[in-house]
């Protein structure tokens, strides 16, 4: 069993594109400052940041928990949201529902999701259309960490 | 490759990071998409974009590139540039289209990542 080292929850607001990735870049400080090492504090901050902009894209508002364990890292992302009809169909790469509007944002190439798998150990999505989303990964600790 | 060798070569104006020309660029990535730059991009990569929004440094933040090149003469604004500063990423800006770019530090050595 994993021994739970550090949690810490932030919120996300929805279409406030000013403010989108702020809450990974303030994980990416923190995880640095705690002296995780280089490959494994990338791959969490990527899908970090791609789960931010989702939420600032897509949904109302939404929360981003940060779970440290001495064997990894694990992010929890929930939001209030349209939620996804077709999980397997948005994992795939360059299927995007986005609007012009996020594309010259830089985003919605149909990307983010599979960016997100593949940085990560374990994943998994939880969708409820009408009501939101919920992703989880785990991004286990290299042996030099 | 030198920085500084390539803000000659592509005629950049330096908009942050003036003290950074001499680091080593080994790749180049470039893309106005920033999800094909973070699944791309290895760090201390070059990145070229013309994406000049608060997003592209957050990409360039998280990615961990070593310093942005923004094409076809765009200027981010005043508060991208500071956000750049406070994350110590060196910006350049050229008036050259990315086609352009890609092929002058191409045909100098400098490749992409596949």
């Amino acid at each position: 069993m994993a021994a739970e080292l550090l949690r810490e929850r932030y919120e996300i607001q929805g279409r406030n594109f000013d403010k989108a990735g702020e809450v990974s870049g303030e994980i990416k400080v923190l995880l640095r400052d705690l002296g995780i090492n280089a490959a494994s504090l990338r791959r969490l901050v990527i899908v970090a940041f791609e789960a931010e902009m989702n939420v600032v894209m897509y949904a109302r508002r939404g929360t981003m928990t940060l779970i440290l364990t001495d064997k990894d890292l694990n992010l929890v992302v929930m939001d209030e949201g349209p939620g996804i009809p077709d999980i397997d169909l948005a994992l795939q790469e360059g299927f995007s529902t986005a609007s012009d509007e996020m594309r010259e944002l830089g985003f919605g190439f149909g990307m983010g999701l599979p960016n997100m798998k593949k940085n990560s150990d374990e994943f998994r999505i939880e969708s409820a259309v009408g009501k939101g989303t919920s992703v989880f990964a785990k991004i286990r600790l290299s042996s030099d960490d | 490759m030198k920085l500084s060798e390539v803000k000659d070569l592509l005629q950049c104006e330096v908009l942050a990071g003036e003290s950074e020309l001499s680091m080593d660029i080994l790749q180049v990535v470039a893309s106005d998409g920033m999800s094909e730059i973070l699944a791309f991009a290895k760090s201390k990569d070059l990145m070229i974009t013309g994406l000049t929004n608060i997003q592209s440094i957050r990409t360039a933040d998280i990615a961990g590139v070593s310093a942005v090149i923004y094409c076809r003469g765009k200027r981010p604004d005043k508060k991208v540039i500071e956000f750049a500063r406070l994350k110590k990423i060196p910006v350049l800006a050229t008036n050259m289209v990315m086609f352009d770019i890609c092929g002058i530090l191409y045909g100098r050595g400098l490749k992409g990542i596949s």
